[in-house]
């Protein structure tokens, strides 16, 4: 019980560091629920969601203090987002969490080359910056 | 600033919030795994874009949470766990974005994201 403890600080930690810097935390909070404690696939995005409230709140504070957030493009984007969300959610519902489970694999494949193969376009963005 | 760049920046906005909504509520995350780059390629630049990416974010995660309890996904018994560590790593998280490159971080998520993927995959 206590290692559980644990792993779940530390994987909620790692995912809120990842998530607060904007780099997909919650991916890392998805995979410890799906793939380390065995929740389907479903439940899991849902604790997820509901996790990353508090997390981006924290983290949105510390970031509009640092005055890191163009506030411009956040309203337009995320009343097209509702519509994606909507679609989104039901999509994943009709879904079903054992291919949704297939489908995240196949993301994160994705999301993990494109990440690794990235580098030299990050280097010049930050050169610029 | 060029003509292609304008019209980027001024219409990737809707097809970027299209796109977070759809990853956000299908899979519940992994909305800031394509806000990040498409808003690169707004003129966003650096840590700014990933701070950005989460504003955009936070309001689409609510709405994807609701609908998920609606369609009774998850009890929220199951998530209160995770805040103390969820709201320490927030903190770290804010104070270490304006002071680093993420670029080293990425490599490193790379890794972690194709293990996980691996494992999903072929479990």
């Amino acid at each position: 019980m206590e290692m559980t403890w644990i792993w779940a600080i530390a994987a909620s930690f790692a995912g809120a560091v990842l998530s607060s810097l904007g780099m997909g935390g919650g991916g890392i909070m998805l995979i410890y629920l799906t793939v380390v404690i065995g929740m389907d696939q479903l439940s899991a995005q849902g604790v997820n969601l509901v996790f990353f409230v508090p997390v981006a709140l924290v983290a949105i504070a510390l970031h509009a203090k640092n005055r890191l957030i163009q506030w411009k493009i956040v309203l337009p984007s995320v009343i097209l987002g509702l519509i994606g969300v909507y679609f989104g959610a039901k999509l994943a519902t009709f879904i079903g969490s054992e291919v949704l489970s297939k489908l995240f694999g196949v993301f994160l494949l994705i999301i993990g080359v494109r990440e690794l193969a990235a580098k030299d376009m990050e280097k010049n963005a930050e050169k610029t910056k | 600033m060029g003509f292609w760049k304008r019209l980027k920046k001024k219409w990737l906005v809707y097809p970027l919030g299209l796109a977070i909504g759809l990853l956000g509520g299908l899979f519940g995350a992994g909305g800031g795994m394509i806000a990040v780059p498409m808003l690169r390629a707004m003129g966003v630049q650096g840590n700014k874009s990933h701070a950005t990416s989460l504003a955009i974010t936070l309001p689409l995660a609510v709405a994807s949470g609701f609908l998920y309890f609606q369609a009774g996904h998850f009890h929220f018994a199951d998530a209160w766990i995770y805040l103390p560590g969820g709201v320490a790593g927030a903190l770290l998280g804010g104070y270490l974005l304006p002071r680093i490159k993420t670029v080293w971080l990425r490599r490193a998520f790379g890794v972690i994201i194709l293990f996980s993927a691996g494992r999903l995959l072929w479990k």
